[in-house]
């Protein structure tokens, strides 16, 4: 009984942390249809960011939320600059946008561990959610459902952004006919800019939220990365409901893959891809196929 | 370090060749006036970067206390990185045997690593002296030109299996670890150990490399007494962490990676009282560990763990080799039967001597992480409760016994009904 209710609670936390990180990527892949093979690495430079003010910088130690606040906006404008300086170079040549960010991700593999050494570090909870709660017979971490309660408040958020705003109906636009979308005087060009920081923030936000479940690693960025293309790939590219329910899926199928068939666990995870891939390459909610 | 043929250089060699072709100089002077070419085979990038960087790190405070020099001669470092994958692991001792030409290799790090090139440095007569563990390579396909002056994986495993059966009195254990060969190793040299001194291990649970979240796993941690983890690099520490974060209280035991030395910065209060043993201690209490440690802490601000002071002694052993073998190692077979015959008092972890297949007898520590002053100021510190000395890595079977059962793999031993 505690297994499948632990399985299943950590499934829909482990989801919400997935939807955070897969969220960015949905929406460049929506609107710029690159697969952005950095987005692993923004995570793990906004966990490594995260880790290092919360854990004191220059003798000031900043609260856990501004900390990751700091983080988004910080790799939010690092990646606002690969948009400009490289990605703007390359309109439309696909395969060289993809050896770019594949590139870039070395790149800051490398800078990470010159910076942050390759010893783990990791990311104090934050003081107000230290701890465990007793659900029924399990004991839960509290801060593993607050990551849950994170989530669900960045998806309204990122809905309202979406759904409510100018600024989303231009990037709505954008994706479903990007030519249409600049006849009518939109300047795609500039919404890609503010489209590809917004999701680098996001996956830097991800990783600081990430940091005090998963720890601060080199190579977390390698590990991260096929996760979000799995469930963006499930739920369609440029869709917020698809991130969310596909995140929620990968994260049921991650938990209980591993528990139950761990000689499997990858079979698992990656078999849906290749069904969605073969059947319905839009993905569930997708709006467009790559 | 300058690997190219440079100007000088080559004028050298020619000068130095000229002169003994006139002067017939004895042959070992000009072997010793060429240097001494050491190749590293490391991990700098991914999940094993922890240990691969100590590992360096090891090897570099070595020669910075000994003025670049072994055994009279100037050594040229060579380091390389394979990316902790075997296949990167053959290109690059490619490059060091066949490109840079070194004398000895020093690494890799991993098991499944060792494995990739035990043929190749077989073929091409390449000392090698690891911390790989591997256990075959030293136990049913012995390689000639290979010596492990650290442990096989089961090595500690088999001590802290005893430990954890009669000095801890644990009965029923569950089995944590990577879903390679280093971790079918350590778990099966903790179970058989285990088993031998009256306890079960009644699962044996096997993760992927680099998985960020163990609570699919730790949510089957139920009706058990011990839990023995061999994680290694950021595996230990996000682990424990997690695990404590589920309200689990099973004592924790594990090996020389899972406990390791180098980890005590970056863990919290969940490790506390965290079991594990290791052919290397921080606080084992010597001038050759103290003049060690601090040269590590002194050189790059860290304590070293169990991958520093391994490629530390390491470097220890290929020079007393090299000492005995007159400061040569044109005669590949005689350099090996030097590096075998090595017997030294006084390393960082204590006297260590080799068995006749080319595995370290030595001293092994079983620590418990506590909150103990320490020179280094670190919060948590591990601290020696019991050392077993001159273990093998046969523990206390006979070898021809510990030989004839198969090497410790994903089913062996098998699970007994508990």
């Amino acid at each position: 009984m505690t297994f499948w209710l632990l399985l299943t609670v950590n499934s829909i936390t482990f989801g919400s942390l997935l939807f955070l990180l897969a969220a960015g990527f949905s929406l460049i892949f929506g609107l710029m249809r690159i697969p952005n093979l950095t987005h692993g690495s923004l995570f793990m430079l906004g966990a490594y960011f995260g880790a290092t003010f919360v854990g004191g910088m220059l003798g000031m130690m900043f609260n856990f939320w501004v900390a990751a606040v700091m983080a988004a906006l910080l790799v939010a404008a690092f990646g606002a600059v690969i948009e400009r300086l490289l990605l703007r170079r390359l309109p439309g040549q696909q395969m060289a946008q993809v050896l770019v960010t594949l590139g870039i991700s070395f790149i800051v593999a490398d800078f990470c561990l010159m910076v942050w050494g390759g010893d783990p570090v990791a990311v104090a909870t934050p003081d107000t959610l230290v701890g465990s709660v007793r659900l029924g017979p399990m004991i839960f971490p509290i801060y593993r459902i607050a990551v849950i309660g994170i989530a669900v408040v960045v998806a309204i958020a990122l809905w309202l952004l979406l759904d409510r705003t100018r600024l989303g109906a231009m990037i709505r636009a954008g994706v479903d006919d990007p030519d249409m979308a600049r006849v009518v005087g939109i300047r795609v060009s500039r919404l890609f800019t503010i489209v590809f920081a917004l999701g680098a923030g996001i996956a830097a936000f991800a990783g600081v939220i990430g940091g005090p479940i998963l720890t601060v690693y080199p190579g977390l960025d390698q590990y991260m990365l096929p996760l979000a293309l799995v469930v963006v790939i499930l739920g369609g590219s440029g869709s917020l409901l698809g991130s969310v329910v596909g995140s929620l899926i990968i994260g049921v199928l991650y938990n209980f893959g591993q528990a139950l068939l761990p000689e499997l666990a990858y079979f698992v995870l990656f078999l849906p891809m290749v069904l969605v891939l073969l059947l319905r390459p839009q993905g569930l909610f997708g709006r467009f196929i790559p | 370090m300058s690997r190219k043929l440079t100007r000088r250089t080559f004028m050298t060699a020619t000068a130095a060749g000229a002169a003994a072709a006139t002067f017939k100089f004895p042959t070992p002077a000009i072997a010793q006036a060429a240097p001494f070419k050491l190749g590293l085979l490391t991990v700098k990038t991914g999940p094993l970067a922890q240990g691969g960087i100590q590992m360096e790190q090891g090897v570099l405070t070595w020669l910075k206390l000994h003025g670049n020099k072994m055994a009279g001669r100037k050594v040229e470092f060579i380091s390389a990185d394979t990316g902790g994958k075997p296949a990167g692991t053959k290109t690059k001792a490619q490059e060091l045997i066949e490109r840079d030409k070194v004398d000895v290799i020093l690494g890799p790090l991993a098991a499944f690593e060792l494995l990739a090139i035990s043929d190749y440095i077989r073929e091409h007569k390449t000392p090698t002296l690891s911390l790989a563990g591997a256990d075959d390579i030293t136990q049913r396909k012995p390689n000639p030109y290979f010596l492990r002056p650290s442990a096989t994986s089961s090595q500690a495993m088999h001590v802290m299996g005893h430990y954890t059966a009669k000095e801890m009195g644990k009965k029923k254990a569950i089995c944590i670890d990577y879903d390679f060969a280093f971790g079918y190793e350590q778990q099966g040299g903790f179970q058989a150990a285990f088993e031998k001194d009256g306890g079960c291990v009644a699962n044996k649970l096997w993760v992927p490399l680099g998985t960020p979240d163990y609570t699919p796993y730790l949510a089957q941690m139920t009706g058990i007494d011990v839990l023995c983890q061999g994680f290694a690099g950021s595996g230990p520490l996000a682990f424990m962490k997690q695990y404590a974060n589920i309200g689990l209280k099973f004592p924790v035991v594990t090996g020389e990676t899972g406990g390791d030395d180098a980890l005590l910065h970056a863990f919290g209060d969940e490790a506390l009282g965290m079991m594990s043993t290791c052919p290397y201690t921080l606080d084992l209490d010597t001038d050759a560990n103290k003049k060690f440690a601090q040269a590590m802490f002194k050189n790059f601000k860290v304590v070293p763990g169990f991958y520093a002071a391994g490629l530390y002694i390491n470097c220890d052993v290929v020079e007393a080799a090299l000492k005995a073998s007159g400061g040569t190692t044109h005669d590949k077979e005689k350099f090996m039967a030097a590096l075998k015959a090595v017997k030294l008092k006084d390393t960082p972890r204590g006297p260590i001597s080799f068995d006749h297949l080319g595995n370290v007898v030595g001293n092994f520590y079983v620590r418990r992480i506590e909150k103990a002053k320490n020179p280094y100021g670190l919060k948590l510190w591990n601290k020696t409760v019991k050392t077993y000395e001159n273990v093998s890595q046969f523990w206390t079977w006979p070898e021809k016994e510990f030989l004839a059962h198969p090497v410790y793999s994903r089913n062996y031993p098998p699970l007994k009904k508990c």
